[in-house]
Parts: C-alpha cells; structure tokens; sequence
C-alpha cells in the first residue's frame, strides 16, 4: 500500500511536469513538420510566462494571464517567421537571438514595473492562478483504497492546462493527419516545390505552422507561472524549451510518441527529485545528475541512430525561395 | 551587369558597414527599450562608455571580459566555415576549464613554465573531446550537430555539477569550489606584467590569457586563410559536393573544424580560472559560449573582426554591471538584450539590410 501511494504520488508529479513539455514540445511538432527548426521554444515559453504572471499579478485574473502568455508567444513566434520564412534567415541564429532577448528583456520589464529583482509579485489571490482542479468525487473515492486513490491523486486535482494538454495532443494528431491543412503542413516541411506548384503558398503554411508553435509554448509558459509556481522568476523556463524539443525528436517528429517522450523525461525529474540522496538497494545513492542528464542523453543516443532511427523532415532549416 | 565591377567594393561593404549599421540598429532598438521603461538612452549609453573604458580598473575588466569572447567567438566562427553550428561552445568551454584546472590542481607544484603550457593543452584537449562526439555523430552518423551539441551543454553541466559537488570539493566547505590553485599555476595579470616592465597599471583581473587569445586570433587567421586545410575547410564549408568532387572529405573536416573549435572554446578555461578564480567553481563558462555566436556572427567570422566585437561586448559586459549603480533598471540584463538584437540583426535578419544597402553603395 505504502508502494502504490508513491507510486501514484510519483505519477502525478510526472504529468505536472509533462504538461508544459507536451505542450511547447506539440507546437515545435507543428513548426518542425512545416520545415522550420523549433529551437524558439525556449524564449517563446519564457517570454508566455513573464507576460502571463505580469499580466495576472496587475489584472488579478489568471484568464487574462492566459490570453497574454498566448499573445507573447505569437509575437514571438511571428517575429522567428518574419526572419526565417519572409527574409529567409538562418532558423537557428533567428530562434537563439530571440531565446537571448527574452533572457533578457523579461528580468529587465520586471524590474522596471514591479521592483521586485527582476520578479513578477506573488499570484496569492486565488483567481490569479490555474488552480487544482478537485474534480466530482474525488474526496470521496479517497477512502476505496486502489482504484480511488488513483482517482483522487492522478486523474484529479491537476490545473485546468493539464487538462488542456492532455486533450491538445489528439486534436493535433487529428489536425496534422486528418485535415487538408494538416497534410499541406507536412507536405511543406518535406518538398515545398510540390507544395508550391500545386498552387499553395509556402509562406503563408510556414507562417502559420510557426504561429502554432508560438501559441502552444504560450500556453506552456503560462502554466509555468500561473499553474505550476506562483509568479515570474528569472530563467525559469532553465532550458525546458530545449528539453521539449529533445522530447519532440524523441518521438521521431510524431504526436502521441512525443507524449510519450514528454512523460518519460518528465518521469526521470519526478523521480530525481523523489531519489536525492535516497540510497537505493544494490546500486546505492544514485547522484541526482546522473537522472537529470539521462533525456538529453538519451536524444544523443537516438539522434546517432543507437534507439531506433529518427528521421527529420526533409527540407527543415532550409529557407524556400519562390523564384529559385 | 555590373555586379562583376562593383564586387569588390560590395564586400567592403558587407565586412565594415553592414555590422556597423546592424550594431546601430540593435543600440537604437534597445536604446528604445531603455526610452520605454523610464531610463534616458544616451545617458544610459554614456555610463556604459565611461564604465567600460574610462579609467584602467575598467579597460582591465573589459579587456579580461573581452578575452572570453575571443575565444568562444573564434570557437562558433572556425564551425561556421566549415558550415557547421556550434551551440555548444558553452559546455567545451566549461570542460575545457576541467581539464585546465585539473592539470593547476594536480601539478600545482610543477615550476610555471611547465604547468602552463600542460595545462593549455589539458585546456584545449577536454574542449575538443567534448566536441569530438557531436562532431562524429554529424559526420558519421548525420546527427544534426545544433541539437547534439545543445544537449552536450547541458550533460557538461550535469557532469561539471557531480564532479564539483562529490568529487572535486575542497573538503570541509559547503559551497561546490575546488581548493584554490597553488599560487605558481596562476597566469600572471596584466598588472603584475607591467610593472615588471615599469608600466603601472590598475589592479583588474585582466591576466596572460588575453595575450593567448590575441595569438589564438592570428593563428586562426593563419590556418583558415593560408593553408591548403583551412582551404579544404572553407569549400566544404560553402558547398559539400564540390568539396567532394575535389576529393576533399566533408566528414573528416566536420571532425577537424569541430576538435579546432572545441579546443579554442576550452581557452576561456585559461582565462577564467588560472587568471582570474584560481578554482574551479559552478558555471563558470556564464554564458559566454553563447556570446560567442554573437560575437562571430557580428565579426563576420574573421578573427580581427571577431576581436573588435569581442571587446565590444566585453564593453557592453563591463559598462552594463557599472550602469546598475547609477541606473538601478539598467543592468546586466540590457546587455543580453543588446546581444540577442545584435544577433538578431546580424545573423537572421542580415538581408534585410543588405540589398537597400547595396542599392545605396551602386549609386
């Protein structure tokens, strides 16, 4: 019994830590199959959460926050889309210049509205925040022991954005192969002649497949400071953009194997973090850097075609030019 | 059509007015930003100026600033001849530290003029076997070298983490450091040298490094432009087939330019800590690896252009943090906005000023 707690407890950590992952790593699916390098994640989560706790913090209202966070990450997104896809820039020096402005501009905003070193104020009021969300019966189903735990701790009591998240990966699947746009999307990011001969506009596809991206880690960023803490604080996305990304090409560019992706690095920190310092049978005290490190080792070993191979889009990071 | 005649004169154009005027453009836009919360631009600009330059303690910091950016700019530019990005001068020069420092914490008692130059090779090599493995799963395997060497950052920082935290901690301390070189290891600062010559100069952490790198600059020159591998480089770099068809292997100069450039990321590990922390501590590299891109990218990849931005932005470093005194909302963060604008302007957004530019310049 002592186990299945843990276990469960263990459970619902990963999915909170997942749903940002799930969620920038969907839009980086989305940007990457129209044939456009995903590395802006990063900033585009980090400038949603400053936006969305900045805008909660004076407005009071975790909705607006939202909308905010969302807005930041298009503008974002738009201006990567106007370097790469309109002037035709280098997609990986255009995303690194943004993930580096919004390194920086957000602390530099936040100091100069709220004086706080460069923080947003603490989200106290309870509609400022994406709160638990204690869902019918939960209380109850407390007391069965096996199936009402698991109902109480894992399905219940997670923010409105997990849910959001859990929900947003079959509807992309469904976007990207079931609908026109979603195979005019895929066909971009793999031979955007064809694309363009058929009468299509290149542009007008990467364009909005970059916007999703943005919308997507907006929403991301916004769980960040308004679901999973409580207010802006500098560097706080600490490089998840780039572990989303790792997820996304974990699951080999496809919806449903990047949530998988998503939950397995989201399980190795839920896990470093219940390990520190525990030692274990056998094997002794793991050093908690050894499971922080393994997603990104474990990218490494895919990209070298050790776990399978991974294949990307054909034309990703190559700018399309009409007239050539 | 005139493009032939006036070629010469357009890439004047694209080496010393094209960075000048995207430079601009990046100060105006966050002289803009520096407008909007409050701060007055020029004022702000002033401080910065006389901050980084206007006495000797300041051009020291600047210079020992600078010397970082030398170096991981050299490291970003060598990759991007050979048409290679490399993210991850971050995490070479965080190793690259490793293997400096191990050599001054093990062979600390070696005489100077043999600890030093083991331990710029110690430098060189843990930079360049960290670059080693992305670089061969790029040329041998097609791993896309920007996301491996992203990761390997980030798996530098997680190694560098458990060695200072289980392994390399001075014992009986709570902060994450080794114990401090022996004195005999340190590179010696710039004010020590120049008072053995009679010169004095202020007292700043500005040390021996910044001439290394100064020498690593002319070297680079010397290899990318006037040898037959530097030329093997360049052509593989602008077009893979055509290298081939000369018979020179894209994948061998994938590993080369990677183990050149991880080596030259691995000499902020020279200045940061045998010239100026005498230890190893946490994070050292600060960031730099990534100034680098921006530095190179402005330097337009040529080592004396990479030197001028270098100490540019060790100006922007070294006149931002003495701002914050004066302007309390203008800090360290201004200058990294100031970094991704001058990347943005210089790398992704280079065409848009170009052909304007170029129309200007036929008139």
């Amino acid at each position: 019994m002592e186990t299945y707690t843990l276990i469960i407890l263990l459970l619902a950590a990963t999915i909170r830590v997942a749903t940002p992952l799930v969620l920038a790593a969907l839009g980086g699916l989305f940007s990457e199959r129209a044939g456009v390098i995903a590395l802006g994640l990063e900033g585009m989560m980090l400038g949603a959460a400053f936006a969305s706790a900045a805008v909660a913090a004076v407005s009071g209202s975790a909705w607006l926050g939202l909308g905010a966070g969302m807005a930041a990450g298009v503008a974002l997104a738009l201006l990567i889309a106007v370097a790469c896809v309109t002037f035709r820039g280098n997609q990986v020096v255009a995303a690194m210049a943004v993930n580096i402005v919004v390194a920086g501009i957000c602390p530099m905003l936040g100091l100069a509205w709220f004086d706080l070193g460069g923080q947003t104020p603490q989200l106290s009021n309870p509609g400022q925040r994406f709160a638990e969300i204690i869902l019918p019966g939960a209380h109850a189903a407390r007391s069965v022991p096996v199936p009402g735990l698991l109902y109480a701790e894992l399905v219940s009591g997670h923010s409105l954005l997990v849910y959001l998240a859990a929900a947003i990966v079959p509807a992309g699947a469904w976007v990207l192969y079931r609908t026109r746009f979603g195979l005019r999307l895929r066909a971009v990011g793999e031979d955007p002649e064809a694309v363009e001969t058929a009468g299509i506009s290149v542009a007008a596809i990467r364009f909005q497949a970059v916007v999703i991206s943005g919308l997507l880690s907006g929403i991301a960023g916004t769980y960040l400071a308004t679901a999973a803490s409580s207010g802006f604080a500098r560097d706080m996305t600490a490089g998840k953009g780039y572990l989303a990304l790792a997820a996304m090409i974990f699951g080999k560019w496809r919806p449903f194997p990047t949530l998988g992706a998503c939950l397995l690095f989201a399980f190795t920190d839920a896990l470093a973090s219940r390990l520190e310092g525990v030692p274990l049978p056998v094997v002794g005290v793991i050093p908690v850097q050894f499971i922080v490190a393994l997603p990104y080792a474990l990218t490494v070993l895919l990209l070298a075609g050790f776990v399978g191979k991974a294949v990307a889009p054909k034309s990703i990071g190559v700018p399309y030019a009409k007239d050539k | 059509m005139s493009a032939e005649r006036a070629a010469p004169s357009l890439r004047r154009l694209e080496a010393l007015v094209l960075p000048l005027a995207n430079l601009v453009l990046a100060l105006l836009l966050s002289g803009l930003i520096i407008r909007l919360i409050g701060e007055s631009p020029l004022a702000a600009f002033r401080l910065m100026l006389s901050g980084a330059f206007g006495s000797q303690e300041a051009l020291g910091y600047t210079l020992y600033y600078a010397t970082n950016f030398i170096f991981t700019g050299l490291a970003v530019a060598v990759a991007f001849h050979a048409g290679l990005f490399n993210i991850g001068a971050e995490g070479q020069a965080y190793i690259g530290g490793l293997g400096a420092g191990l050599v001054c914490l093990g062979l600390g008692s070696l005489p100077f003029w043999l600890v030093a130059p083991l331990a710029i090779v110690a430098a060189a090599l843990f930079g360049a076997g960290w670059a080693l493995v992305p670089a061969w799963l790029q040329a041998r395997r097609g791993s896309h070298i920007v996301i491996t060497t992203i990761m390997f950052n980030f798996l530098a920082s997680a190694l560098m983490t458990w060695l200072l935290v289980n392994i390399l901690i001075k014992p009986g301390q709570q902060s994450p450091e080794t114990r401090e070189f022996a004195p005999g290891t340190w590179l010696p600062s710039a004010h020590d040298l120049l008072a053995r010559i009679g010169l004095s100069f202020a007292p700043s952490p500005l040390n021996l490094a910044f001439a290394l790198a100064i020498a690593a600059s002319a070297l680079v020159w010397l290899v990318i432009w006037r040898t037959r591998w530097g030329y093997a480089l360049r052509v593989a770099g602008k077009n893979a087939a055509a290298a081939r068809y000369a018979g020179i292997s894209p994948a061998r100069v994938t590993i080369a330019a990677m183990l050149l450039s991880g080596a030259l990321a691995g000499g902020l590990g020279l200045n940061e800590l045998m010239g100026a922390e005498h230890r190893i501590l946490l994070d050292f590299p600060g960031g730099a690896g990534f100034v680098g891109i921006a530095v190179a990218l402005m330097g337009r990849n040529n080592p004396v252009g990479i030197v001028i931005s270098a100490i540019l932005f060790g100006a922007l470093y070294q006149g931002g943090s003495e701002l914050s005194f004066d302007m309390p909302h203008v800090n360290r963060d201004t200058v990294v906005v100031i970094q991704g604008l001058v990347i943005l302007f210089c790398g992704a957004l280079e065409n848009v000023l170009k052909r304007p530019l170029s129309r200007l310049w036929s008139r």
